[in-house]
């Protein structure tokens, strides 16, 4: 076991997962992943090109690049940056090129604030990405080492999405596997569908028609609902070589034979704090913790979900004028089901989300008729 | 053997078209050409065909000189040798790529730069850039509401960065272009050649004119030719009659000058002969 901050996780990941080449642009909190990927790739612990660019926007278009030029990559950054990222998104997902990205949720402003919420990456759901989210710093770790065979299998992009401060700046005892072991786990044979080719040379990324658009996008969706069976495998060929255990959904009290009448649904480090609280809990509770947005795992939440009365999410987001972004997608997820769901949002802009705060909202829920518009923990 | 095969979409007369050419040919086949939004990327054809015989990789508008330098770096970690080069717009580059194109200049990326200056945002139909020179009509900047700012010092802003390689080409000079892409080959580090590309559609003249106007260009001293190595600055004079004449005649054959006064076009004349670049 070492002592590891969230970034540092990453950090030891990106080294691990031995990447070629990493574009790097500051931004408050992701300073400590480039700062500590920097000083490895100076002192030759990481054999990586590094290129210190002059704004995220070049930092995605950098690792686009290289990934064409058949390169592993790597880059990381948070709110604002991710923001200014987004065209590359677009590019990274359409363009089928396994980029690995580690994003720090940080509030968007105005007013400026550097602390932890979703909005950021949660506003890039529809790009394209795969994004896993971590609870803690050991799973920051793993997610990365997971997210290259993942992005590599699936030709499709990965965001490794952890807290600002409460994961990135926290230090955790952390198991950090050795190289040997995680360079057989990703020792899998990749075979890139495209690239540089001087013999055969050919366009990438070129003018295209109606037609050949609508079949690529299809055959994108096609290839994101092999991608949620393959995060299942590659959870479990995860737990095989490192017997850590990160599936899709995660819970606590949550058996095969029991199941609770209420689930309360959270991500991130906001389900460390309600799996604390649930813990011989007086109420009759489970938990159910979302790691992927994309793709969602629908089918294994209307399963764990089936025959409770009440879906419980507390979001740490907000879409202004719907409610609670997590919120929305368990509803459509659950559509058809007699589960009534209940939105709450707390932890708005970094600020702290108690056992004392879950527990307001539980209590609230098994006393209320569910809202259409979502409840602020702080009106309860 | 021409790297561009018949059956590209460009428009008839069309210069950037012929510069593309000469600048593949000149650096041969183990070449990857990264190509924003601009003309060039239609030009080379829609998927599954393309005109370019070699690797190409289209990218986003404002990203060309950091995606090839992101190109770069993966070939070289593959030990592949390459040339690795941008085609893009003036839009691309003067505008809108300006940042990434700054970046990748400070860094000195190992990459070549072009920029084919056809002086507006031809692609989309003919809006103004901060290449169009004062006095044009543009569809952003039309007839009386012609643009009234001159065009953007480019190689200035270049020049500012120390980068190895800066230099001015035209296709009406072919040997003079040739030698310069082969110096630049040559060269390591990061390398810029701004080339004139008259434009037949968006300058409204005869396509048949598209060299001669290159050629008016030059030997008015509206676009010099000029070679930096290092901060070190050749320029190649060019003996002319008279180049107010040149300089009118230029102005006389395009439709989008053709609002101007005669007053005007002195204004024009007197403006650009004090800029930095007068020789």
């Amino acid at each position: 076991m070492e002592l590891l901050s969230g970034s540092q996780a990453v950090a030891t990941a990106v080294k691990l997962a031995n990447v070629d080449v990493v574009t790097a642009y500051p931004i408050t909190p992701q300073t400590s992943i480039i700062e500590e990927l920097a000083k490895m790739c100076t002192s030759g612990e990481l054999d990586a090109t590094y290129i210190n660019v002059e704004s995220e926007h070049s930092a995605m278009a950098g690792i686009i690049g290289a990934a064409v030029a058949g390169a592993r990559t790597f880059t990381a950054t948070a709110s604002q940056g991710l923001a200014l990222m987004h065209e590359m998104l677009h590019w990274a997902a359409n363009g089928r090129l396994p980029i690995v990205m580690a994003v720090v949720n940080r509030a968007l402003g105005p007013g400026w604030n550097i602390w932890t919420d979703q909005t950021d990456t949660l506003s890039q759901r529809d790009t394209g990405w795969i994004q896993l989210y971590c609870t803690n710093a050991q799973e920051v770790l793993d997610s990365v080492l997971m997210a290259y065979p993942l992005a590599e299998r699936c030709n499709l992009p990965v965001m490794v999405v952890l807290d600002a401060y409460l994961l990135s700046h926290t230090y955790e005892p952390v198991d950090v596997p050795s190289q040997s072991v995680v360079d057989e786990y990703l020792t899998t044979t990749y075979e890139r569908p495209f690239g540089i080719d001087f013999e055969n040379p050919y366009s990438v990324f070129q003018l295209t028609m109606p037609t050949e658009y609508a079949v690529l996008r299809r055959r994108q969706q096609k290839d994101f609902e092999q991608a949620y069976l393959h995060y299942v495998g590659e959870a479990i060929s995860f737990r095989h070589s490192f017997g850590r255990y990160w599936p899709e959904l995660s819970g606590c009290g949550y058996t095969d034979s029991y199941k609770a009448k209420n689930v309360l649904i959270t991500t991130g480090t906001m389900s460390s704090t309600a799996k604390s609280l649930l813990t011989d809990y007086k109420r009759d509770v489970q938990l159910v913790n979302l790691k992927l947005l994309r793709p969602f795992p629908a089918k294994s939440l209307r399963e764990a979900i089936r025959g409770a009365e009440r879906a419980i999410v507390v979001d740490r987001n907000l879409s202004p004028g719907l409610g609670g972004i997590w919120a929305q997608e368990v509803r459509a997820a659950l559509s058809g089901l007699p589960v009534h769901t209940y939105s709450y949002i707390a932890g708005i802009g970094g600020t702290d989300v108690t056992e004392e705060d879950l527990d307001k909202i539980i209590y609230d829920a098994l006393n209320n008729e569910p809202q259409y518009y979502p409840v602020f923990v702080e009106d309860i | 053997m021409s790297l561009i095969s018949k059956g590209h979409i460009a428009c008839q007369g069309c210069a950037a078209l012929s510069t593309a050419n000469l600048i593949l040919n000149e650096l041969g086949p183990r070449t990857v050409a990264v190509i924003p939004a601009c003309c060039l990327s239609v030009c080379n054809g829609p998927y599954p065909s393309a005109a370019f015989k070699i690797p190409v990789v289209n990218c986003a508008f404002e990203t060309a000189a950091i995606t090839a330098a992101g190109i770069r770096a993966g070939l070289d970690r593959k030990k592949e040798e390459a040339n690795v080069v941008v085609l893009a717009g003036d839009g691309g580059t003067y505008d809108i790529g300006l940042g990434a194109l700054s970046g990748a200049a400070e860094r000195n990326d190992n990459i070549l730069y072009v920029c084919y200056d056809n002086e507006a945002y031809m692609n989309t139909g003919i809006q103004r850039s901060s290449a169009t020179p004062y006095g044009a009509h543009t569809m952003t900047t039309p007839k009386e509401g012609y643009k009234r700012e001159h065009k953007k010092d480019i190689i200035g802003i270049l020049k500012a960065h120390d980068v190895p390689y800066i230099a001015t080409a035209t296709i009406t000079k072919p040997g003079d272009f040739k030698k310069k892409v082969r110096k630049a080959k040559d060269m390591k580090g990061f390398r810029f050649i701004l080339a004139f590309t008259p434009c037949p559609t968006g300058w409204k003249f005869d396509p048949k004119y598209s060299i001669k106007m290159a050629r008016l260009a030059v030997n008015s001293g509206l676009f010099p030719l000029r070679e930096i190595v290092w901060g070190e600055e050749t320029v190649k004079k060019i003996k002319t009659e008279d180049s107010k004449a040149v300089f009118k005649e230029y102005i006389k054959l395009q439709g989008r000058f053709k609002h101007l006064s005669d007053e005007e076009v002195n204004n024009f004349y007197r403006a650009y002969k004090n800029f930095d670049w007068k020789f």
